[in-house]
């Protein structure tokens, strides 16, 4: 193979989110002679992103001054919270909590949104290059990171290069700006290659899983969000819905679940469809369409879990950072504002450098709003009700207390089979779409070249069978919301097979795997979901 | 030699189109749009025969809104040499598709013009044969093979009863099928080198092109629904059951 074309640039950006995009268009609008690039995985910018997404507006009134009068595609003032707490059949009403009111905030599409700030960004004269994906880090000679490697196109399943082989390209640059939101795959590789997390607790997750709908005429009130608790998940399980009312008959509906869950038999896909038939939602739902769905990783450690942000050459902005504030479910505004914290520090120096940049977010009011909110999601390890008298103390006194409680990782959180029953969960029979996984996935679009290498790697396939059937009945074809896992059983025995074209890059399997085998790495460029609207 | 290739804006084909609530068209709100993936095999084509020495330069042409202007810029990151984009308000109609064509081969007077067989929106497949009439050139449509033999052009053809060899002159229009070749992954440090090629934009009045529609469009509609299988316990079931709906 032939030595790899080079790109050089100011500053390289992987991820054309909230944080990549705003961190970008600060940067030229600080320093407009910076050269600066964007690579994203979507075939389009915004196709690859899930979220609510009830947004607080600070940071793009920051930002894009007037961007009100031009707003993106679907934005909904928000007009009116609720909280439900959930029974199989009833629901009472909760106090909205103050980190959940909403007052000033807009429901949006993130992706669309995201879609809308991208040719902002290109008018600044930013290269944004959607359908590449930053499939490895480029190390300068003294082991900082140097840039990125994009990922080769045409290769087999063998991994032989085909007719149209097509070799990736590097791209050079002072700092690389890892904006790939929660569980990068690069950003994995850098935590531990620098031992960022080192002085941090490990990491938390939660899934979402996103349904749009578009149902009968007069059925939604634009403007009204909804969360619930309770049903269908039992008080074991953190987690709850959001039903945000949009225009013009929409409906953003998904279900948020906390990775620490116990019960092996666990399906939060399942969950989610369960929530749906719940009295108050299925009236709502009934004699509607699904318009679009998706799911992804949530990124839930806050404060404890906040790695270094900066290393040699490279830092880390938004959910690669792991900023999201989880009691208010919104890392926007917190992506944003890392965005333009980084492009600041970028800016800065004649040469842009990493050094130092940790330090001026942990100044910030980013860091200093995880701080506070920082016992509020362990709290809940210990089930639903302590965990709301905990974050009612946390709230009111504004997480001053001189404690802080430790997380554990979400994979050991897993009982095996052995020592466990599951409590009755009261579910009930479905019949709303989508039937299944599969049915689902229909409606992400999601789309892989099934002649390329597979990009979920198991690192040790025996424990499949050997192992995880004893132990864990292999959760992963639970977990999974795409059904990518499925255990088959023919004359060679019993296997895993890897329907990998499925898969929605949300990176759950990745992080729930009890035994830590599966790494999920970047396919072809341009592979994976093509979200409308989520 | 000169070739002209032509390109659509379509909803990708991944993508899973759904019908508007009043029936008035379907909803791209959000939705991926792509080069019409015929239209994609048609330029790569062209490429591939540029780059054997038998063309000097390649030309991409799409007629419609602004927007096709980044599927004009994806067919020159793939290699075409200029875009033009004959600009409309909205889609054209295969007729005026073909009469917008013939103006732009009048001014550049290519010596081939390959067309995708058909886009994958409204499944026409009449622009290209209606073009070669207009034109009053030969045609070769849903090639799958192409030799040139001097001003001569062999083209093999995928039909019904399977495949069919022709030989046309030069100038001609040839449109493709799936099995011709696979397009090439665009490179890059190509993108950026596009962003520098020309894309003329030709309103679509100055080419004196009629726009009559000659075709309305009254309703679109979704495919019935499946009905949901059910299982039956033995092959007698079976007979009866067809035998309920009349089908035995
Ligand atoms: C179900 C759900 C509901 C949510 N609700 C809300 C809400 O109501 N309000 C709120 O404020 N927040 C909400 N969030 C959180 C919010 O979506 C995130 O905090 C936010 O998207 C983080 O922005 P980011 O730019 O850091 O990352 P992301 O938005 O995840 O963007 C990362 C981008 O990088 C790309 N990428 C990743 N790796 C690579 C690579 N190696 N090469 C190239 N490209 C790559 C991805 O495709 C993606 O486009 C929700 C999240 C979920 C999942
Ligand atoms: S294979 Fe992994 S990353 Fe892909 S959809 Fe399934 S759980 Fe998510």
């Amino acid at each position: 193979m032939s030595e790899r074309e080079i790109m050089q640039y100011d500053v390289i950006i992987v991820g054309a989110g909230p944080a990549g995009l705003t961190c970008a268009i600060r940067l030229k609008q600080i320093k407009p002679e910076l050269n600066v690039a964007i690579i994203e995985k979507a075939a389009e910018v915004g196709a690859h992103i899930v979220s609510g997404a009830v947004i607080e507006p600070a940071p793009l009134d920051e930002l894009l001054p007037g961007w009100r009068e031009n707003p993106p595609p679907i934005c909904v003032p928000v007009a009116k919270d609720e909280l439900w707490y959930l029974t199989p059949t009833g629901r009472y009403r909760l106090p909205t909590p103050p980190q959940q009111n909403n007052h000033g905030n807009f429901i949006v599409s993130l992706g669309a949104m995201c879609a809308w700030l991208a040719p902002k960004a290109e008018a600044l004269g930013v290269d944004i290059f959607p359908g590449y994906a930053a499939s490895a880090l480029h190390h300068t000679g003294d082991g900082a990171v140097g840039g990125v490697v994009i990922g080769d196109m045409g290769i087999d399943r063998a991994g032989v290069p085909k007719d149209t082989f097509t070799q990736g390209i590097e791209i050079h640059a002072p700092v690389t700006v890892i904006a790939e939101g929660c569980r990068g795959h690069l950003s994995k590789q850098l935590i531990n290659q620098f031992k960022l997390d080192q002085h941090s607790d490990p990491q938390n997750y939660g899934i979402g899983l996103k349904e749009l709908w578009r149902v009968k005429a007069g059925k939604s009130v634009p403007g009204l969000a909804q969360h619930t608790l309770g049903w269908p998940l039992d008080s074991s399980i953190y987690g709850g819905s959001f039903i945000y009312h949009l225009d013009k008959d929409r409906i953003a509906l998904g279900f948020v679940v906390g990775l620490d869950y116990k019960d092996p038999e666990f399906s939060p896909f399942e969950a989610f469809q369960q929530m749906k038939h719940h009295p108050m939602i299925r009236n709502l739902l009934e004699g509607g369409e699904i318009l679009s769905t998706g799911a992804r990783a949530i990124v839930e450690g806050g404060y404890q879990a906040l790695p270094v942000t900066e290393m040699p050459g490279a830092i880390l902005i938004g959910d690669a950072a792991g900023l999201l504030n989880v009691p208010k479910i919104k890392g926007t505004h917190q992506a944003m504002r890392s965005g333009m914290l980084a492009a600041e520090h970028l800016a800065a120096t004649a040469v842009a450098s990493s050094a130092g940049f940790d330090a001026r977010l942990r100044n910030s009011p980013v860091v200093k709003e995880l701080h506070k909110v920082r016992n509020i999601r362990p709290a809940f390890y210990r089930g639903l009700w302590r965990g709301f008298v905990a974050a009612a103390i946390e709230t009111v006194t504004a997480g001053k207390l001189p404690r802080t409680l430790k997380l554990h990782a979400d994979y050991s959180a897993l009982k095996k089979l052995a020592g466990y029953s599951p409590p009755d969960r009261h579910w009930v029979e479905r019949n709303l779409p989508p039937r299944d996984r599969l049915a689902s996935v229909y409606y992400a679009a999601t789309e892989h070249d099934e002649e390329q290498p597979i990009h979920l790697q198991i690192l040790q396939p025996d424990i499949c069978i050997t192992r995880c059937s004893e132990e864990y009945d292999h959760p992963c074809t639970r977990f999974c919301p795409a059904g990518v896992y499925e255990m088959v059983e023919d004359s060679n025995g019993k296997r895993l097979q890897i329907n990998s074209a499925n898969c929605v890059h949300c990176k759950t399997c990745d992080i729930k795997d009890p035994y830590q085998i599966i790494n999920w790495v970047t396919p072809e460029g341009g592979s994976g979901p093509n979200y409308q609207n989520l | 030699m000169k070739i002209l290739v032509g390109i659509k804006r379509v909803v990708d084909y991944n993508v899973r189109v759904r019908v508007l609530p009043d029936g008035s068209g379907v909803d791209i709100d959000g939705v991926k749009m792509s080069i019409n993936p015929f239209d994609e095999i048609a330029l790569e084509e062209a490429l591939r025969i540029k780059e054997a020495g038998k063309a000097a330069e390649v030309i991409v042409i799409s007629c419609g809104t602004d927007e096709c202007q980044q599927q004009l810029r994806t067919a020159l990151a793939m290699g075409a040499d200029r875009a033009i984009q004959v600009k409309t308000g909205s889609a054209l109609q295969p007729l005026s598709t073909a009469q917008a064509l013939l103006r732009v081969i009048e001014r550049e007077q290519p010596g081939l013009v390959i067309l995708g067989k058909q886009a994958i929106d409204d499944d026409n497949s009449q622009t290209g044969q209606m073009l070669a009439a207009l034109w009053n050139r030969p045609q070769a449509t849903f090639a799958s093979k192409l030799v040139f033999e001097g001003e001569k052009l062999t083209v093999t053809r995928e039909v019904d009863a399977g495949l069919e060899t022709i030989e046309v002159d030069l100038p001609a229009v040839v449109t493709v099928d799936l099995r011709l070749n696979e397009p090439r992954f665009v490179k890059l440090p190509d993108i950026m080198k596009a962003k520098r090629k020309p894309l003329d934009v030709i309103p679509l009045e100055e080419l004196g092109a009629s726009l009559a529609s000659n075709l309305d469009i009254t309703r679109y509609a979704a495919p019935p629904l499946r009905q949901k299988g059910i299982r039956v316990e033995n092959a007698a079931q079976l007979v009866q059951e067809l035998k309920n709906r009349g089908l035995l």
